[in-house]
C-alpha cells in the first residue's frame, strides 16, 4: 500500500511549486484526487492521453496538482470545455472534476445537457453541500434547514439529489461514492472512465470548516465517519422503505445503460455528409451546369 | 448622380409568392453564370412573414457601393398592395411589370400587365410557379441577364424534382414577354398631361 | 461546394461567405446556439464541417459554445462561434478566458438592434465598444468589421490568421445587412490563400514552458494530447502556466498580453482609403454603413465636393494613425454610425488637431442611406 502511494506520488503529482495545496486539513478533495489517480493508474492510461478539466471552487484546484493535460476553466463550465476537447480529439480520455455548486448551480444547464448529449466523458462531482472556497454560502445541495453564511436562519430551499438528476437527464452511467469508502470510490471512478458514454460519479465529501462547523456536524473525522454510518449499498437501499432511508443515502452504481455515444455517432454524420456531397457533384457533372469562371 | 452602369430591379408581392426565390435565381444567373456584379437584398423578419415581400437587385459592371435600391429601373409587383407600396421610387423611365390578374389599378401607363398567375395555373397546372413565370418576363424585359444563364441558375436553385415544372414556367414567362413591344409604351411613367402641367 | 475548388465567381450571402472564409482558413470546429440573424452560419457549417472532417455542435447556450470552442482550440483545432447581441453578452465570460489563456478562436457577432432582445431582425452597430470592452478586466483583443460579402470571406481568413499568430480571440463584427445581402464574389483558389497556423513547440516536452516569453511575445502553443502536458488556467499564471500572485510575475504576464498586440500593430490594423488624395472632407465609416458612405462620396464628387472616405476594417486596436492623418488633412470629418457614436468617441480621442467632427447616428433599425451622408457633405 505504501509502495503504491509512493508510486502515485512520484508518477502523478506535480511537485515543483504547486504544493502546499489550497485545501484545508482533513478535506475530502485529497481522497478524491487519490482515488482518481489510482483509477487512472490501474487502467494504465498514458498521462499524455488524459485531459482533466475543472471549474471554480476548491475542487477546481485539483487539476493543478496532477500531471496530465489539465484545464482549470471558468465557474460551472468545465463540461463545455471538455466537450470541445473531446470532439476535437476523441482519442483522449476526458474527465471533469466539479463541485456541487459548480456542476449543479452555475453549471446545472451544462450538466444536464452533457448527460443528454452522451459524449464519452466522465464527470466527477464532489458534493460537500456548500460553497467552501467563497466562505460557506448555501449551494444546490445544502439540506433544508441547514445553516450557511447566506442562510443563517436555516435554509428554506430543498436540495438536489445530484446522482438522481444525472440519471433522469440521461447519463449512461451514474454512481455515488463517499470519501470514507475510498477503495469503493476508486472502483466507481474506474467503471465511470471505462464506460462508453457520459458517466457521472457523485462523491459525498466533507467540508467541516464551513458546512460542518455551522451545522454542528463535528470535525473532519466525525463527518467522514458519518458517511460510513449513513451510506447504504444501492442493492440494499432498494429494499428499504423511505422511512428507513431517512437521513441515509445509497452508494454504488445507480444507473448503467447502453446507448449510442454521440462522439462516435458524429462519424456517421461525416459519412452521410460526404456521400451527399459526392451525389451532388455527380449530378452537377451530369447536368453539365457551367458557371462563370474568372 | 448615378453611374450609368447601375441597374436596379425590385421584385415585390406578398409572402408565400416566392418573390425572394425569383430574385435569388436572377441574382445567381447574373452573378455566378453571367459573371457580372450583382447585389441582392430582401425584406427580412416580421416584414417577410405574411404581408408584403420584396427583394432587390443591384446590377453593375463595376463594384457596387450601396447594396440596396436607390432608384428602381424595373419594378415587378405581384399584388396591388406591393404595387402601391413600392412604386414610389421607380425611375421616370423605369418599367413597371404587374400580374394583370392581381394588380387592377396600375399607377402608370408605362407598365406591362401579364397574367403570370393565370399562365402558371393554365399552362403549368400550378399557381405556385407564378414567380418563375414572372421571373421569365423580368429576365427577358430587363435585358440584364442571358436567358441561358437564367435557366441554368434556376436548375441549380430549385428543389429537386421540381426542375421541369419550374423550367416550363420560366419559359412560359419568357414567351409571354417576348410578345411585348416596349417601344409602344410611353417613355415616362409620368403621363404626358402631367408633364405638361 | 468543397473548399478545394479553383477560383470561381459565386453568389453568396454574407453569412455564407463567413463560412467559406472560415473553412478556407482551416476552421474545423464550430459550436453555436441559434440566434437571428446569425443562424445561417450554424446551419451551413452543420453541413460543411462534417464534409471536411470537422465537427459542428449546437450547444445549450452561448456560454457553452464559447467554452467548447476554447476546448477544441486547446486540443489544437481551429475553432469559431457565431452569434448576435444577446448571445454576444453570454460569450463574454469565456471570452476573457480565451484572452488570459491565449487560446486562438474567432467569434462572429452579426449585430442586430439592442439593447436586450431589441430588434432581432434589424440592423445596428451597437456592440462596437462591447466587442472591445465586454469581458471584464484589462485585456487585449482584436475586433474586425466587414462591409461586403467579399470582405466576409477575406476578413474571416484574416481573423483566423491573426488569432493563430497572436494567440488572441478575434471578433468579427458583421451586421444584419451584410449578413443577408447576396453578392457575386470571386473565391480564390485554396492554394492562393495564405493560411497561418499557430506555432507549436520545437523543444522536448520536459523543456516546454507554455507561457514563456519570446521575441514575438507569443508563446509556442502545444495541443492537448501531443505529449506536452501542461496546465491551462484562467488564473493569472507564470510562464509554466501555474497560478501566481507574485507581483513581478503578474506584471510581466499581463504586460506581455498587451504588448504582443502592440508589437503586431502594423499587421493587425487594416483600413481602406478612397479618394483621399485631395480630399478636404471625409467620411469615416465601417460595416455596411461604409457602402452608403462610398456612394455618398461619389455623389459628392459629382457635385464638385472634394470628399474622401476611410473605411475601418480593424476597429480595435484602433487605427489611430490613419484616422489621425485623415483628421489633419480634412477640415471636417463625418462619422455615420448605426449607434449613438461608439467609434466617434475613439475618433474624438485621437483628434489632436481639433478638426470638426460631425456625427450622424441612426438607431431605428435601418441602414443609413447615401443621401443622409451626402446632405452633411453638401452642408459643410
Amino acid at each position: 500500500m505504501l509502495e503504491r502511494a509512493e508510486l502515485i506520488r512520484q508518477e502523478y503529482l506535480r511537485h515543483d511549486k504547486k504544493f502546499p495545496h489550497v485545501w484545508c486539513p482533513g478535506c475530502g478533495n485529497g481522497i478524491v484526487m487519490n482515488a482518481l489517480l489510482r483509477a487512472i493508474h490501474h487502467l494504465e492510461l498514458p498521462k499524455d492521453n488524459v485531459v482533466l478539466a475543472s471549474g471554480i471552487g476548491c475542487s477546481g484546484r485539483l487539476p493543478t496538482y496532477v500531471d496530465f493535460n489539465t484545464i482549470h476553466t471558468t465557474h460551472g463550465r468545465a463540461l463545455t470545455f471538455a466537450t470541445g476537447v473531446k470532439l476535437a480529439k476523441p482519442q483522449l480520455t476526458v474527465i471533469t472534476v466539479m463541485g456541487d455548486g459548480d456542476a449543479t448551480a452555475i453549471g446545472g444547464n451544462h450538466f444536464i445537457h452533457a448527460a443528454r448529449r452522451n459524449l464519452n466523458l466522465t464527470a466527477i462531482i464532489i458534493n460537500n453541500n456548500t460553497y467552501g472556497m467563497t466562505g460557506g454560502q448555501y449551494s444546490p445541495t445544502t439540506p433544508y434547514g441547514s445553516k450557511s453564511t447566506t442562510s443563517v436562519y436555516g435554509h428554506v430551499e430543498h436540495a438536489f439529489n445530484i446522482a438522481e438528476l444525472a440519471v433522469v437527464a440521461g447519463a449512461s452511467f451514474v454512481a455515488r461514492g463517499t470519501v470514507y469508502h475510498a477503495n469503493h470510490l476508486n472502483t466507481m471512478i474506474q467503471q465511470a472512465i471505462t464506460k462508453r458514454g457520459f458517466s457521472v460519479v457523485e462523491v459525498i465529501s466533507n467540508c467541516h470548516v464551513q458546512h460542518g462547523r455551522r451545522n454542528k456536524l463535528g470535525n473532519a473525522v466525525q463527518m467522514i465517519n458519518s458517511f460510513k454510518e449513513n451510506a447504504v449499498l444501492v442493492s440494499k437501499a432498494e429494499k428499504m422503505t423511505a422511512e428507513e432511508m431517512k437521513g441515509k443515502f445509497s452508494i454504488g452504481v445507480l444507473c448503467d445503460v447502453e446507448k449510442p455515444v454521440s462522439t462516435e455517432e458524429y462519424d456517421r454524420v461525416r459519412q452521410a455528409a460526404q456521400t451527399e456531397a459526392i451525389r451532388i457533384a455527380e449530378e452537377k457533372a451530369k447536368n453539365g451546369v457551367k458557371r462563370y469562371e474568372e | 448622380m448615378k453611374s450609368r452602369s447601375r441597374y436596379e430591379i425590385r421584385f415585390s408581392g406578398s409572402g408565400g409568392q416566392g418573390i425572394i426565390t425569383a430574385a435569388v435565381v436572377m441574382a445567381d444567373a447574373i452573378g455566378a453564370f453571367d459573371g457580372k456584379n450583382v447585389c441582392q437584398t430582401q425584406s427580412y423578419g416580421p416584414e417577410a412573414r405574411g404581408g408584403k415581400s420584396k427583394a432587390e437587385l443591384v446590377i453593375s459592371d463595376g463594384p457596387i457601393d450601396y447594396p440596396k435600391a436607390l432608384q428602381v429601373d424595373l419594378l415587378l409587383a405581384m399584388t396591388q398592395a406591393a404595387c402601391d407600396a413600392y412604386f414610389f421610387d421607380l425611375k421616370t423611365d423605369g418599367l413597371l411589370i404587374v400580374d394583370s390578374g392581381l394588380v387592377e389599378q396600375v399607377p402608370t401607363s408605362r407598365a406591362v400587365s401579364l397574367p403570370f398567375t393565370q399562365i402558371a395555373r393554365q399552362q403549368i397546372g400550378r399557381e405556385l410557379v407564378a414567380n418563375m413565370v414572372a421571373l421569365g418576363a423580368v429576365g427577358y424585359l430587363s435585358g440584364q441577364v442571358s436567358l441561358e444563364s437564367l435557366h441554368a441558375a434556376l436548375l441549380a436553385r430549385v428543389p429537386k424534382g421540381t426542375e421541369e415544372m419550374n423550367r416550363k414556367a420560366l419559359q412560359a414567362g419568357i414567351d409571354a414577354a417576348s410578345k411585348i413591344d416596349l417601344s409602344t409604351l410611353p417613355r415616362s411613367i409620368i403621363s404626358d398631361w402631367e408633364t405638361e402641367l | 461546394m468543397g473548399v478545394s475548388e479553383g477560383p470561381r465567381k459565386v453568389l453568396l450571402q454574407g453569412n455564407e461567405a463567413i463560412v467559406q472564409g472560415a473553412l478556407a482558413a482551416g476552421c474545423r470546429f464550430f459550436a453555436g446556439y441559434p440566434i437571428t440573424p446569425a443562424s445561417e452560419i450554424s446551419e451551413i457549417l452543420s453541413v460543411q464541417l462534417p464534409l471536411v472532417g470537422g465537427t459542428f455542435i449546437q450547444m445549450e447556450d452561448e456560454i457553452a459554445s464559447m467554452g467548447a470552442i476554447i476546448g477544441a482550440s486547446l486540443a489544437g483545432v481551429k475553432s469559431m462561434t457565431a452569434t448576435s447581441g444577446p448571445g454576444f453578452s453570454l460569450i463574454q465570460e469565456n471570452l476573457g478566458y480565451a484572452c488570459i489563456t491565449e487560446a486562438p478562436c474567432v467569434i462572429v457577432n452579426v449585430m442586430r438592434g439592442g439593447p436586450s432582445t431589441g430588434l432581432p431582425t434589424n440592423v445596428a452597430q451597437g456592440d462596437v465598444l462591447m466587442a472591445r470592452w465586454g469581458t471584464h478586466g484589462d485585456h487585449p483583443i482584436i475586433v474586425l468589421s466587414v462591409s461586403s460579402v467579399s470582405e466576409c470571406f477575406s476578413v474571416t481568413i484574416k481573423a483566423f490568421n491573426l488569432s493563430e499568430k497572436f494567440r488572441v480571440p478575434v471578433i468579427i463584427l458583421s451586421d444584419e445587412v451584410v449578413a443577408h445581402t447576396r453578392e457575386s464574389v470571386v473565391l480564390p483558389n485554396q492554394s492562393e490563400i495564405q493560411v497561418f497556423d499557430r506555432i507549436t513547440p520545437s523543444v522536448p516536452p520536459e523543456w516546454y514552458k507554455p507561457y514563456a516569453d519570446n521575441n514575438r511575445g507569443v508563446p509556442d502553443m502545444a495541443a492537448m494530447g501531443d505529449g506536452y502536458r501542461h496546465h491551462v488556467t484562467g488564473l493569472v499564471h507564470d510562464e509554466r502556466g501555474f497560478p501566481t500572485q507574485q507581483p513581478k510575475e503578474v506584471e510581466q504576464f499581463l504586460n506581455r498580453l498587451h504588448s504582443k498586440i502592440t508589437k503586431g500593430f502594423s499587421e493587425i490594423v487594416m483600413t481602406k482609403s478612397f479618394d483621399m488624395e485631395d480630399a478636404d472632407v471625409c467620411v469615416i465609416a465601417y460595416g455596411s454603413v461604409a457602402r452608403s458612405a462610398m456612394r455618398a462620396i461619389k455623389d459628392a464628387r459629382a457635385q464638385g465636393i472634394k470628399a474622401g472616405m476611410v473605411q475601418l476594417v480593424t476597429l480595435f486596436p484602433f487605427p489611430r494613425k490613419v484616422v489621425d492623418s485623415a483628421l489633419r488633412q480634412c477640415k471636417a470629418v463625418i462619422i455615420p454610425e448605426m449607434n449613438m457614436g461608439q467609434i466617434s468617441r475613439e475618433i474624438h480621442r485621437v483628434n489632436q488637431a481639433g478638426t470638426r467632427i460631425i456625427k450622424h447616428n441612426r438607431i431605428d433599425g435601418h441602414l443609413i442611406t447615401p443621401n443622409e451622408i451626402l446632405k452633411h457633405l453638401i452642408n459643410l
